[in-house]
């Protein structure tokens, strides 16, 4: 198993090589510069913005540029935010967190709503108790995250006064207590139903529809002739065969919160990567953009690892090495 | 055991099937409203002594593993009684329903897919015994276990491998293991070895012989194979399109078949002994009619060598033609 990961992360370099270069010319070929909205061409020496383009390696050749920046990359220096002023790393150590607290609180409100209602309708079956469930989970599929996101803060936050609807915490709480802690799971709730009632119908018809088949397989009968309680049956040998397509979703679920992060975060106004990234986007922050998209292309590869490594984990009959 | 001891045990009914019907609704049409049946089993009577094995023959699709599964009430069976010890376990429910299996076990046809693959063959195999036995744990019953699995030629790790490790043969003793963890009375062993090669079939089917002696096992012995029936069995019934067709000693009607579909099936055994003499080969015409809609009268009458008008009018019942041996055919009236 171990091998295997490291043959995998090894495998990865390539890959990821050849993303840093599509990642950096298509940053080239946005129009404009970062000069182009900071400093005012009709105020400024048109000299002096050449000094500083010449100073920043902007007009060395395209091969000197990438060499420049990939070399700084792989040794940790990730460049120094155009807009913010800060060192990239900075940025995003300030930001991760938040989108982490997240895409967690999301999963597990995928995972409670997703386990309930999957496991009563793969229990009875075509009832009409599973065609509401299944009714219900595909209109949640079909409203993109935007608008439910919208509606949410309508209701919940304009109307009922529930939630907060922008911000990640209460920035009048000390940070570390538990009020802060508790501010903070306050503030991300609503974007996190949001993000998470996204991934729950797939979640859910996956986990009925495999329930029911595996309630018809040899083994389950197996169980009952044995004397085994129905409730043990489907908590045990069904559940326990059927978790196994949902585990390897957690590795895809990574890719997916990301991309729903970004929209999300956004009409949340929460500050997250994914917020971020479309500011960097808006202000050709070249150094964060450059390094949140190697970064999201790193973690679509690290969830397609987990997801093969977590199969192995689950299913006996799969060992890799 | 004296020999009246003996007499009484032989003769003392441990199970006993009356009329037993199993039909599955076909549903059609654009409300998926009932519209017809598969009549998978249509009325079967028979009984088991205690310490005997009956063998239950028939071609594919007769109704033989449905019967199995009905008695054990895998399947709910639509009429009839199946009487074990005396007590009517058809319309048993809930608690009285799970304890009724302690007593009944099956082994399954695959091996492959009755076993579950998550499991651990010890967790298999000592599940049975946590259901019902809920103070015996640790290491008594692994102990328990590993004796079991032992007893049925398994080593003791296995205890600790997942079924997918295991050849067909081996896994088929798991599922042995797995059925006597309960010290059942009755097992019923539905096609246990139709699904493994020629030469573990003959250790899986003497294991079953040793077993049936050791533990005072009593079997209902579902196959299609009569060499494996023969081998196996006291008395043997033969199925027909979801009714007993006969029911007689494995002697008697492996010496003298009387019902013209028997003749028919013991005339299509191979016999070693026989080689380079021409045999008298009983062949039937057509194919086996529809459960759906089966003939009128006597289910076997299409395809009947000596059928006459009164069978396609007539359903025969079975009767006692000689002593031991009951045929349901219209020629022994």
């Amino acid at each position: 198993m171990l091998k295997y990961t490291l043959r995998r992360l090894l495998g990865m370099i390539p890959m990821l090589l050849l993303i840093s270069i599509v990642v950096f010319f298509l940053a080239l070929a946005m129009p404009g510069d970062p000069f182009s909205g900071e400093i005012d061409p009709n105020n400024t020496d048109p000299e002096y913005i050449e000094e500083m383009r010449e100073k920043l390696g902007y007009n060395d050749p395209i091969h000197v540029q990438y060499y420049d920046w990939i070399t700084g990359f792989v040794q940790g220096d990730f460049g120094k935010s155009v807009k913010y002023k800060i060192p990239v790393s900075d940025l995003v150590a300030q930001r991760l967190p938040n989108t982490l607290f997240l895409g967690i609180m999301s999963l597990v409100i995928t995972y409670c709503f997703a386990f309930a209602m999957g496991m009563t309708a793969g229990r009875k079956p075509y009832t009409k108790l599973d065609h509401f469930i299944g009714g219900f989970n595909y209109m949640m599929l079909a409203i993109p995250s935007y608008i439910a996101g919208v509606f949410a803060i309508y209701f919940f936050s304009f109307q009922l006064g529930w939630f907060p609807f922008n911000g990640s915490v209460n920035i009048a709480v000390d940070e570390g207590t538990l009020d802060w802690w508790l501010s903070k799971v306050y503030h991300t709730f609503l974007p996190a139903l949001v993000l998470g009632a996204m991934g729950t119908a797939s979640y859910t018809q996956f986990l009925r529809n495999d329930i029911i088949d595996n309630s018809n397989k040899d083994f389950v009968r197996t169980a009952r002739a044995k004397g085994t309680p129905e409730s043990r049956i489907y908590n045990h040998h069904i559940l326990r065969n059927s978790v196994i397509p949902l585990i390897t979703f957690l590795g895809f679920d990574l890719v997916s919160l990301v991309n729903g992060a970004l929209i999300t975060e956004t009409i949340f106004t929460y500050p997250g990567l994914g917020q971020l990234f479309l500011t960097s986007v808006q202000a050709s922050d070249y150094p964060t953009l450059m390094t949140l998209t190697l970064m999201f292309s790193f973690i679509v590869l690290v969830g397609n690892l987990i997801a093969d490594i977590l199969y192995g984990i689950v299913d006996p009959r799969i060992r890799i090495d | 055991m004296s020999i009246t001891e003996l007499n009484k045990a032989q003769t003392e009914k441990l199970l006993e099937v009356n009329d037993l019907k199993m039909h599955f609704p076909v549903k059609g049409g654009f409300f998926k409203r009932t519209i017809g049946a598969v009549k998978a089993v249509d009325g079967v009577s028979f009984d088991i002594k205690k310490g005997e094995t009956l063998g239950l023959v028939g071609e594919s699709g007769c109704g033989k593993s449905t019967t199995g599964r009905s008695i054990l009430r895998l399947l709910d069976p639509t009429d009839g009684e199946v009487l074990f010890n005396g007590e009517d376990i058809t319309k048993l429910t809930g608690k009285r329903l799970r304890d009724i299996r302690q007593d009944i076990q099956m082994v399954f046809q695959d091996p492959y897919a009755s076993l579950n693959p998550m499991q651990m063959v010890g967790d298999i195999v000592s599940e049975p015994i946590k259901n019902y036995h809920k103070n015996r744990k640790g290491e008594e019953l692994k102990a328990e276990v590993m004796d079991l699995l032992t007893r049925v030629g398994l080593p003791e790790d296995a205890y600790y491998k997942y079924a997918h490790e295991f050849s067909g043969g081996q896994r088929q003793r798991i599922g042995i293991a797995r059925a006597l963890a309960l010290k059942p009375k009755l097992i019923i062993a539905d096609e246990p070895v139709s699904a493994l090669d020629v030469s573990v079939q003959s250790q899986v089917l003497n294991l079953l012989n040793e077993l049936q002696d050791e533990f005072d096992l009593t079997y209902l012995f579902i196959a299609h194979d009569l060499s494996v029936v023969k081998h196996m069995s006291d008395r043997i019934g033969v199925m027909y399109l979801g009714n007993i067709m006969e029911v007689a000693n494995k002697s008697s009607i492996y010496a003298e078949p009387l019902h013209p579909y028997t003749q028919a099936l013991i005339s299509a055994v191979p016999d070693a002994s026989k080689i380079g003499q021409k045999r008298e080969r009983i062949v039937l015409e057509g194919d086996v009619p529809s459960p759906e809609n089966p003939p009128s009268g006597c289910p076997f009458h299409t395809r009947c060598p000596k059928a006459m008008d009164e069978c396609s009018k007539t359903k025969p019942q079975l009767k006692e033609v000689k002593p031991g041996q009951h045929v349901a055919c219209l020629l022994y009236e």
